[in-house]
């Protein structure tokens, strides 16, 4: 206890050499170290994206009762920096399509995300926001990606929040620039990625290759 | 609720100086069904509303059905409601279908898709002015089966869109949505992994 008072004690008076210009030579190069990260803009503006989307207030069926209890302290998305919901799709990032869209409620979906400003992003939530799920009738879009892109489909009839949070952690990842969370490794799929298929539009050796070596380097 | 004896006095009553009205009576799972042609419903809903020691003053539901194999294919069905008595009745319209016979059907790419409203469809004379609270069953009935209540003051579908095609409710209308690949059919779509 001491001792870290002692330091926390040097550390400040350093500090106040510094704003005071005292500080030069190797001192300086040690404070810089200690205090100052470098990154890329890219980097640094995905990643206060990522740890801040705040979701449009969206509702469409049952799924949206999951959506709701995500943000309550049980599960508290408020952790990963989501729990602002947006009542307008002008300050939004990112909509959770919870549940079933029918053929009527399409057009107004589209048009909400179309209000949303750039970048944005869309998770599709539930079987029946994915694909139709049971709802394989006239009434009912056989999966939202028909009409608006997708970014994460999370299934689930309802999905539970863990699942919620795990699709939306995915988007997090997503976001960061970085779409795997590593799964690959875990079950020696790497070389499977989708962009792996890069000039022929086929899987060719090299382009698995190289995407390997992209994952191990990432 | 009344039985069989008192539904046949209702049918006497609803018949006192118009005949052939009452098609059927029928008193099944404890409901009591008036089954009447459509040309005398109103005369029977009105009776059934304003007879003093009747007084269905209430119409809790207005609904469809088609029974396609059946001829006539077509029944809208009325549940009235007595609230001093708490005594309910229904009573049921049979419709023909005038498309029946030329091919027609509800489906898209069929002729009632092209043709005007009132040719093909079935027909029935509205209740609204009887009972307000039909007006939205009634056009949903239309939206669902294409069963044109004649009078209605709004007649629009209510929960499709305003712009589809077809009376999505009818039992030759087509499900919809798209085939899944279960274990059983998967014999129709051979080598459907590659």
């Amino acid at each position: 206890m001491e001792v870290e008072r002692e330091s926390l004690r040097a550390r400040q008076l350093r500090a106040r050499d510094l704003l005071r210009g005292d500080l030069e030579g190797k001192d300086l190069e040690q404070y810089v170290e200690e205090s100052v990260l470098t990154t890329t803009l890219e980097n640094a503006l995905n990643w206060g994206r990522a740890n801040a989307l705040f979701p449009l207030t969206f509702g469409l069926a049952c799924c949206g009762i999951e959506m709701m209890s995500m943000v309550t302290s049980r599960y508290d998305i408020a952790r990963f920096g989501a729990e602002a919901f947006r009542a307008s799709p002008r300050q939004a990032d990112m909509i959770i399509l919870s549940g079933r869209v029918s053929i009527k409620m399409a057009p107004v979906v589209r048009r909400v995300y179309d209000q949303m400003l750039e970048p944005k992003w869309v998770i599709a939530m539930g079987a029946c926001s994915s694909s139709g799920g049971m709802f394989a009738n006239y009434a009912v879009v056989q999966g939202a990606d028909k009409f608006m892109p997708v970014d994460v489909h999370i299934p689930g009839c309802p999905p539970r929040p863990e699942a919620l949070l795990h699709g939306f952690n995915k988007l997090q990842r997503l976001v960061r620039g970085q779409p795997d969370l590593g799964w690959r490794q875990r079950y020696n799929a790497v070389g499977t990625e989708e962009w792996a298929r890069f000039e022929t539009g086929e899987p060719t050796s090299e382009a698995i290759e190289r995407a390997a070596k992209a994952v191990e380097d990432a | 609720m009344p039985d069989a004896p008192g539904l046949e006095l209702i049918a006497q009553g609803i018949e006192e100086g118009r005949q052939g009205i009452v098609i059927e009576t029928s008193v099944e799972h404890g409901r009591a069904t008036l089954v009447v042609n459509p040309e005398g419903l109103l005369h029977a809903l009105s009776w059934l509303r304003d007879q003093p020691d009747q007084a269905y003053r209430f119409l809790s539901s207005v609904h469809a059905a088609d029974y396609l194999p059946a001829t006539p294919r077509f029944a809208v069905h009325y549940e009235l409601l007595c609230r001093e008595r708490v005594e309910r009745i229904n009573v049921k319209a049979l419709l023909e279908d005038p498309a029946a016979g030329n091919g027609a059907t509800g489906a898209p790419g069929s002729e009632a898709e092209d043709a005007p409203v009132d040719a093909g469809l079935p027909e029935i004379d509205s209740c609204v002015a009887l009972y307000p609270t039909a007006e939205f069953q009634e056009r949903e009935a239309y939206d669902f089966f294409g069963i044109v209540f004649k009078g209605h003051p709004d007649l629009r579908r209510i929960l499709m869109p305003e712009d589809y095609v077809g009376w999505p409710q009818r039992r030759d209308y087509p499900m919809g949505g798209e085939p899944v690949l279960f274990t059983h059919n998967e014999i129709e779509a051979p080598r459907w992994f590659e």
